[in-house]
Order: C-alpha cells, then structure tokens, then sequence
C-alpha cells in the first residue's frame, strides 16, 4: 500500500511519556505516541512486551501512572484523568475489539448492538435498531440478530463485536488480537470486516500478528519489547530492512512458521 | 459404514443383566421395603397410643383452644379453636419469613456489590459486616438483639413519646395509632389496587415512549406516586375521616393503637442480618464469576459503572446466584423457628402448647412438617421457574 500524506491531518491521539507499573514490574517505559486521524497502526511484539496494556491505557481500561494520555473528541482535546466525565466522553469515541469477543450472553445478536446506544447515547430504539441492522449487514451476518452469541460461530461473534463497537459511531477503534482466538478458517472473514473498515477511513490501532494485514492495511508498523517502543515505520521500511536487532529476531520468528 | 439393527437381531442378554430390568427390580425393592417399614411403625406406634390410652385422630382441632397468643394478625382468643391457634402460628411464621426472605435479599444484594465497590472503605465496611454478621450463631444475634431492645428502651411509664405523644418507644414495643375502621378503607384497598395497576401502565408507557424517543422517564418515582397517590385520593373523596385510635397508658402497658413487638423486632432483624451476610456472599461470587472481559466491554462501549451492572453483570450473576440464594431463603423460613428462643408465637410455639395440652404428638407434629414443606417446596418451585426463565440460550 502506498504511503499516504498524514502530516496534514489532525493528531486524535497523543500519548507523551507514558509510564506504568504493576507493583515492581515496569510494564510501560516512556511511551511517546501520535495517532494522526484515519491512520492505521499496527502494533507487534513478543508476548508479555505491554501491547495490550497500551491500547487499554487508551480508554481507561487500565490506568497509567505518570505521563499523558489526550484523545480528541469533537475537535477538543481531551486529557485522561481519573475525572469520570473524562473518561465516559473519551470511551464513546473509542470502540473497543477484544480477543475473547466479550459478547453479552444474556442479550440477543441485536441488544447486543443497541444496549448502548439506547442506554449511553439515549437514541430511540427504533432508531438504534436501524443503525444495528444496517451494521449486521456490513458484517454479513443480519440473519443472526435474533439469536444468542453462544448460538455462532468464532469468526461471527467476532464480526458481532466490531459491529457492536460501531454501533456508537466510534472516531478511533482499538483491535486487542481480534483473530487470535479464532480457527484459522474464520480469520479472513474478520480480517475482511477490519480490510473494509480501514478504506473507509477510521483510525484504527491494531495488536496483531497476522503480517498480512499489516502490509496491506497500515501506515505505521510498532514494534514493542519490554514496556518500550523498540522501532516503527511504515510497513515496506519496516518489514524490508528492520534497524534493531530484537525487531530482526521477532520478525525472523513469526515470519517462518 | 450403517449399522442398521433390526429388531429381532437385538443380541440376548440374560435377565439380570439387562438394564431396564435390572431398573425396575430394584426400584420395586426400595419400595417395597419402604412401605414395610412404614407400615410397622404406623401400626406400632398406633398400637402404643392406645395402650396408653391417647386419643388419636384430628378431632382435637375443632376444640377450644384455651391458651392466649401474643401477636396475632387475624382475630384470636382463647376461646378459638386449636386450628385457629394453628392458623395464627402459620402466619406469623409467612409474615417474619416472607418479610425476612424480602429485606434480606435487598440488603443483601447492597453490601455484596458494595464489597466490590473500588471505594475503600465502603468495601471494607461491606465486608467487615459478612464476617461479623455469618460468623456467630444466629440463635447468639436473637439473644443479643432482644436483650438490647428490651434493656435498651424504658418501660411503657418512661415511654419514648414521638410525634407528639401518639407514638410510643419501649421495652414493649413500638406503639403507634391506627385510623378507626371505616367503610372508606375498603375502597382505599381498591384505590390501592387501581395506584399498583396504573404503576404497571406508567412503567410499560415509560418503556415505550423511551424505545420511541430515548428519553428515559423516572417511572419508579411516577409508580410509586400512583401506588400511594390514589388511595390517598379515595380518602379525601370519602369525606377523609380522621378518627385514630391513639395508643395511651393505662395502667402497665398501652393501650389503643397497634403495636410493633419487641419479639417479632428481634426476629426479623437477627434472620435478615444473619440471611443477608451470606446473601451478599453469594451474590459477590456471582459477580466475580463472570469473564473480567464482560466489565470491560460494557465500560469500553461508554456504560457507566451502574449501567454496567445493571445491564450486563448482575442479571448474568442471577443465573448463578439462583440456587444458592433458593438455599438462603429455605434457611430463613426454617430459622424463623428459632422464634421460640425470644417467645415470638410462630406455628412451632402454637404447636408446643398445643402438644402439651393434648399429648397428641404424632398429629401435631404432621402438620407442623407438613406446613413447612409445603411452604419450602413452594420456594423451591418458584425458584426452579425462575431459574428456568433466565437460563442462557447456547447452541
Ligand atoms: N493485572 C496485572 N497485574 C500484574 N501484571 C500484569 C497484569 N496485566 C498484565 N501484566 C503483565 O504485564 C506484562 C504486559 O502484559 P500485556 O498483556 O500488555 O502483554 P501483551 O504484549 O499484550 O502480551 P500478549 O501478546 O501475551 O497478549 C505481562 O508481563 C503481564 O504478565
Ligand atoms: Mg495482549
């Protein structure tokens, strides 16, 4: 994919000296980060390096400990505290994919998708429906709406989940490994919804081991070991002629196998 | 490759090795054996009482009575029958078991999530109250409740009087004044009736009219309003008549009014104290068993804390929570027994004395084991319904 001008567009999210620890354990080191809008990032590095743990910093999944963390929302930039008014407006700029689905079991396909906008957003449920609908479809899966998410497959309940994410009409989506837990056969077809999801222009930050998508979607490759960002690019520099040591051994690994 | 077995092809097992009919033979066995020793017992049992000559047979339950009971929600004297001192004994059982198994399970619903609040010391105050509270008999909190209640508040002479002396605080209860019966209450009951029907109709209008504009109405404000509103309306048109009874001293004790007993108090308070430390126990490792990632996807989408468990994690935790929480409100209804403890007359009291009075164990103690199972199983198969309807739907 040929690299596009970003310089002009707007900063959505700016991480600056990001810092964190569990206990003793210095799970992020000064992490320096700008997100352009409608830039796709890919995000790799061996297991246990902090990858998840960045992208869940982003909506407060998990709190930082020194540094800042602004996301914009509407044009206005705003900073992550422990301020829940902060943390609610951000949220509902950011949908959120997860390698284990996390689809509510106890709701249908449909409520799934509606519960918030109805509940966050008090549309009307008509309305949110509409919207619901018109995502299945995107997704490929309306005939499901009906049923509950232990009645599909993997690679459905996974498509379940973006569309449920979108369903607040997001300006940033974060990707924890959405295709991890999936079998093989059932990879495309997410890897397919996130391919579509990306030419419409939505900024995504991916973690992810599947090369494949990072070659043919981002505009910046991450390459993260031990709580730090080790090197990043675009994907041809990247993949071509890796600078650091550690980023030529990870690759060498999970490139041949 | 089919296998495909016709019937006469079936391989021939021996008799006792076959399994349908292996089935039957020892059911008919642990019948059979069940019966007989049923039957020896009866006879026996019948053949010593008459020996001894005790009357056997439920004639005795349309006799008079003849003993006096504390606390009575339906009209009762001595000169009732025993069924009546029965009757009385089993609902004041249901009105200490039912209001317990109520408050408990709010109560205990509350500190349960409060244990899992991130405030500190809200979730230290939680837990402290489920160790505190589950891990001393309940038979220790009635003593120590109802000895509080009666050595902590005066006697009915140095009354606390609230409310301009028409309500009354002592080791005898709390005294409070009751309207004089009045053709107008029974159509307050209707009004009641109209207020809890009309509460329904707010709350499937509210539903609707939040599906059609998202806007959420307060319709358990707007309910509750209807519920109390309209037999409040009814009186006023009934001419609102104001005529109390007002409790006062006469002599050693109130008289007028009605009374909440210091018994009955003590009761209530120890089972729902005792019940609701386990209740939040439970509740909380509802919660905690589900996947973490079910938190954090309703908090990732935008809900608030209390959206999140409103919406997603308790009703998921109910699936869990049901039958342990059947087994909590079996536990009071058979607690409530230990009323004989503080002398509150619930249906093992009327029982006793009735036992004591007419030496007919036997019967007495049917019935007393039949009340009880009737209502336990009655739980139990509510519970077993509910269960059922918010089971999850997998493939
Ligand atoms: N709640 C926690 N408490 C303590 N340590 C944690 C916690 N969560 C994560 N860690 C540790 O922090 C480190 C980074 O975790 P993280 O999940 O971000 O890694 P990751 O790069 O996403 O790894 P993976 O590829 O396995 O998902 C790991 O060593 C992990 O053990
Ligand atoms: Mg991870």
């Amino acid at each position: 994919m040929a690299v596009r001008n970003l310089d002009a567009a707007p900063t959505v999210i700016e991480l600056d000296q990001v810092n964190k620890w569990y206990g003793q354990f210095h799970v992020l080191t000064d992490i320096d980060l700008q997100v352009k809008q409608s830039e796709k990032i890919v995000i790799c590095g061996p297991s246990g390096s902090g990858k998840s743990t960045l992208i869940r910093c982003i909506n407060r999944l998990e709190e930082h400990q020194a540094g800042t963390i602004a996301v914009s929302v509407d044009g206005r930039r705003i900073e992550l505290t422990s301020d829940v008014k902060n943390v609610e407006a951000i949220r509902k700029e950011v949908g959120m994919v997860f390698q284990s689905f996390n689809l509510f079991p106890h709701l249908t396909i449909l409520d799934n998708l509606t519960l918030a906008p109805i509940w966050v957003k008090k549309m009307p449920k008509k309305e949110a429906e509409d919207i619901a609908m018109g995502l299945l479809r995107r997704v490929r899966i309306p005939e499901q709406a009906q049923k509950y998410p232990g009645q599909l497959s993997g690679g459905q309940q996974q498509r379940v989940a973006i569309a449920r994410a979108l369903c607040m009409r997001p300006q940033i989506m974060l990707f924890d490994e959405p295709t991890s837990a999936l079998d093989p056969e059932m990879v495309k077809e997410v890897l397919d919804v996130m391919i579509e999801l990306a030419g419409e222009g939505m900024t995504m930050l991916v973690v992810t081991h599947e090369m494949g998508f990072a070659r043919s979607v981002a505009d910046r490759v991450i390459f993260m070991d031990r709580g730090e960002i080790v090197e990043q690019g675009p994907p041809t520099e990247f993949f071509a002629n890796p600078r650091n040591e550690r980023t030529r051994t990870f690759l060498s690994q999970i490139l041949h196998h | 490759m089919a296998i495909a077995h016709a019937p006469h092809a079936k391989a021939r097992v021996a008799p006792w090795n076959d399994p349908v009919i292996r089935g039957w033979f020892f059911q008919i066995v642990v019948v059979g054996a069940v019966a007989l020793l049923a039957w020896y017992l009866v006879s026996n049992t019948l053949a010593n009482l008459e020996r001894q000559k005790i009357a056997t047979g439920f004639d005795y339950l349309s006799r008079e009575a003849g003993f006096e009971i504390g606390d009575t929600l339906i009209p009762y004297s001595p000169a009732s029958t025993y069924a009546r001192a029965l009757l009385v004994g089993v609902l004041n059982t249901l009105r200490v078991a039912v209001l317990g198994i109520l408050l408990a399970t709010i109560l205990g619903t509350l500190i349960g999530v409060g244990r899992l609040s991130p405030n500190w010391l809200l979730s230290r105050l939680c837990e402290w109250y489920v160790e505190l509270f589950r891990n001393v008999p309940l038979l220790l909190w009635l003593f120590l409740i109802y000895k509080v209640i009666s050595d902590a508040f005066p006697g009915p002479r140095q009354a606390i009087s609230l409310l301009w002396s028409s309500v009354f605080l002592s080791n005898r209860g709390l005294y409070f004044p009751v309207p004089v019966a009045h053709d107008v209450h029974r159509w307050m009951g209707v009004g009641l009736l109209v207020g809890i029907a009309a509460a329904w109709g707010i709350h499937r209008w509210a539903k609707a009219r939040q599906a059609a504009t998202g806007q959420p109405f307060p319709s358990i404000i707007a309910g509750a309003a209807a519920i109390v509103g309209v037999p409040i309306l009814v009186w006023l048109l009934g001419g609102a008549p104001l005529d109390f009874s007002v409790p006062a001293l006469k002599g050693f004790n109130f008289e007028g009014g009605t009374v909440i007993q210091p018994e009955f108090t003590a009761l209530l308070v120890g089972l729902v104290v005792y019940t609701s430390a386990f209740v939040a126990e439970i509740v909380r490792s509802g919660i905690l068993a589900l996947h973490k990632g079910q938190s954090e996807a309703a908090y990732s989408l935008g809900l608030t804390r209390g959206q999140a468990m409103r919406l997603v994690l308790l009703p998921q935790a109910l699936r869990v929570i049901v039958p342990p929480m059947t087994s909590q409100y079996l536990n009071i209804t058979k607690n409530s027994s230990l009323a004989i403890a503080i002398g509150y007359p619930d249906l093992v009291a009327s029982v006793n004395v009735t036992i004591n009075q007419t030496g007919q164990a036997v019967e007495n103690v049917l019935i007393i084991m039949a009340a009880y199972l009737s209502v336990s199983l009655s739980i139990s198969l509510f519970m077993n319904w509910y269960n059922r309807q918010i089971a999850l739907k997998e493939r």
